[in-house]
């Protein structure tokens, strides 16, 4: 049969974000999937560099409308370790509230655009209409529904009241008892058991071999999750558990998120319990000292990293975010081969894809005036030059 | 264990039941009491810093002298003049603003006022730009 290629977006009515995948076919059967990226850059890291370390904070809660808490903690964890200050308890302790909050609206999201890419439409009008209770509990808390501008530099904005507390966990009671309901459904109703068992396989080996994180790598059996292994905030005091399921198709990764919900409502009641007292935060000064901090943190869709270097101004030299759609975006691509061509929304949607949070760089050549595409062959030579310069020999690896 | 039409019963149990949405533009939506709104300005209070101009992330804000300036106070004989008090204006962009409320939470004096108005939405781009005396 003779092979056909289609371009699939990055206008397409089955994918929401600007992004574009060439798929190969053979008869309905993809054979092979190249991914295009960069049709949403923003030039947000250079636009960093601009701004002072404060204006920053709302500029990079707007990488992403769905995990800006997580990028927002992410880059004020590095500016305050750069600043060497020392977060109040009770500000870490709001922080961690809010993103799980933050991982409780993102996975209902999820949920519902699974069951809308499915054609279980049923299941998306009831999820999001329960997630409006965990965007009141955002407003209620921090005053907005996306945009949360909870994060300063040196603790939190604002402080958490007894009626707030009560309300929240009114809310989350209600919530839990609908995740339930939809846990049941999911793993009961044969629409969705046969729009998603089998599809997109993702073994893992493949998985531990394109470098997915979050929940796509912990469907497929590998137990990595930044809250456990390398704690931030004050999640080494609580409890709870790495979910991971072994089916590595699309159903695995809809069965952890589900069960992640169940785990974050737990850590929410958690934190909301044993709240510490004391002020929510302190004062840093406008300037930070020279200096670099890489740090990580478990955003709902997976390990986001960012780079802050700093130059002893009140604005940064360097900043890198490294969303954890990128991650993610390699395993997409084997997920696809040999699979249906009426599957890869589904597939697509199945990591959680966010297109804005993704597109960062270009190798832009000033003397050759082009833009320039790096093989990983070359990548991997620049690396290990760069950090031989520093002293580290990595050669050998 | 596959249920066929699993969710049948719950969609039976949701005919009875009022609607989730609510008809917004007739029923006037309220925010939370924490929601963050419009800025309004008090002139009286303003001491022309420029923290504001300084901190806001859309560069939203511009603080200049008005044009019309309050007389100078009338000299006391035997005390030293006293300067006039300047009158500062606030042009707050509503189309670049973020509605981040770090201008009134740096603001010394408290002359940025925060309201709670959202509908600010408007067909005439100059309605956006409001010049607050």
């Amino acid at each position: 049969m003779s092979k056909i290629t289609i371009p699939f977006g990055p206008q397409h009515p089955a994918l929401k974000e600007p992004e574009n995948f060439m798929l190969v076919l053979e008869g309905e059967q993809i054979t092979s999937a190249g991914i295009n990226l960069g049709y949403n850059h923003r030039g947000m890291e250079k636009a960093a560099e601009e701004r002072t370390y404060l204006q920053d904070l709302y500029l990079i809660e707007r990488v992403c409308g769905i995990c800006s808490h997580s990028h927002t903690t992410c880059y004020i964890t590095n500016v305050e370790e750069l600043a060497k200050c020392e977060t109040p308890k009770r500000a870490l302790a709001i922080r961690t509230l809010i993103g799980e909050l933050e991982r409780v609206h993102s996975h209902l999201l999820w949920l519902g655009v699974a069951g809308y890419e499915m054609g279980f439409e049923t299941l998306f009008m009831y999820t999001w209409r329960d997630r409006e209770q965990v965007l009141d509990c955002l407003e209620l808390l921090s005053g907005n529904r996306v945009h949360y501008s909870i994060n300063t530099i040196g603790g939190v904005r604002r402080d958490i009241t007894a009626e707030q507390k009560t309300e929240v966990k009114k809310r989350i009671n209600y919530l839990m008892e609908r995740t339930n309901y939809y846990i049941k459904l999911a793993t009961e109703e044969p629409t969705v058991l046969a729009r998603t068992q089998k599809v997109g396989k993702l073994p893992l080996d493949v998985a531990i071999e394109r470098g997915a994180v979050g929940p796509t790598a912990r469907a497929s059996g590998l137990a990595r999750d930044v809250r456990k292994d390398e704690p931030y905030l004050i999640y080494n005091e609580l409890d709870f558990k790495v979910i991971t399921h072994n089916t590595c198709d699309v159903f695995g990764r809809l069965v952890v998120r589900a069960l992640e919900l169940v785990e974050s409502y737990k850590m929410i009641h958690q934190v909301i319990d044993n709240l510490p007292e004391g002020p929510i935060a302190v004062k840093v000064p406008m300037k930070i000292a020279p200096g670099e901090a890489v740090n990580h943190y478990e955003a709902p869709r997976g390990e986001d990293i960012h780079y802050l270097k700093s130059n002893g101004t009140d604005k940064p030299e360097r900043l890198k975010v490294r969303a954890p759609t990128l991650a993610n975006l390699q395993s997409v691509a084997y997920m696809m081969e040999g699979g249906w061509l009426a599957d890869v929304p589904l597939v697509i949607a199945a990591i959680d894809p966010c297109m804005s949070c993704t597109d960062r760089a270009a190798v832009w050549d000033a003397k050759k005036g082009k833009t320039e595409v790096y093989s990983w062959e070359e990548m991997r030579k620049m690396g290990i030059e760069h950090y031989k310069r520093r002293g580290v020999d990595f050669s050998k690896l | 264990m596959k249920i066929p039409a699993r969710v049948f019963s719950e969609v039976i149990k949701h005919l009875f039941k009022k609607p989730a949405t609510s008809s917004y533009p007739f029923t006037p939506a309220k925010p939370a009491a924490q929601f963050r709104g419009r800025i309004d300005f008090d002139s009286s209070k303003c001491i022309g810093c420029q923290m504001c101009v300084r901190v806001c992330p859309a560069k939203a804000i511009e603080i200049p002298l008005s044009k019309e300036q309050p007389p100078a106070p009338v000299q006391v004989e035997g005390q030293p003049i006293v300067p006039a008090k300047k009158k500062f204006d606030c042009i707050m962009r509503l189309g670049s603003c973020v509605y981040c409320w770090q201008c009134a939470e740096t603001c010394p004096k408290k002359a940025l006022i925060t309201t709670q108005d959202f509908e600010l939405a408007s067909v005439n781009r100059k309605e956006l730009t409001r010049h607050y005396k």
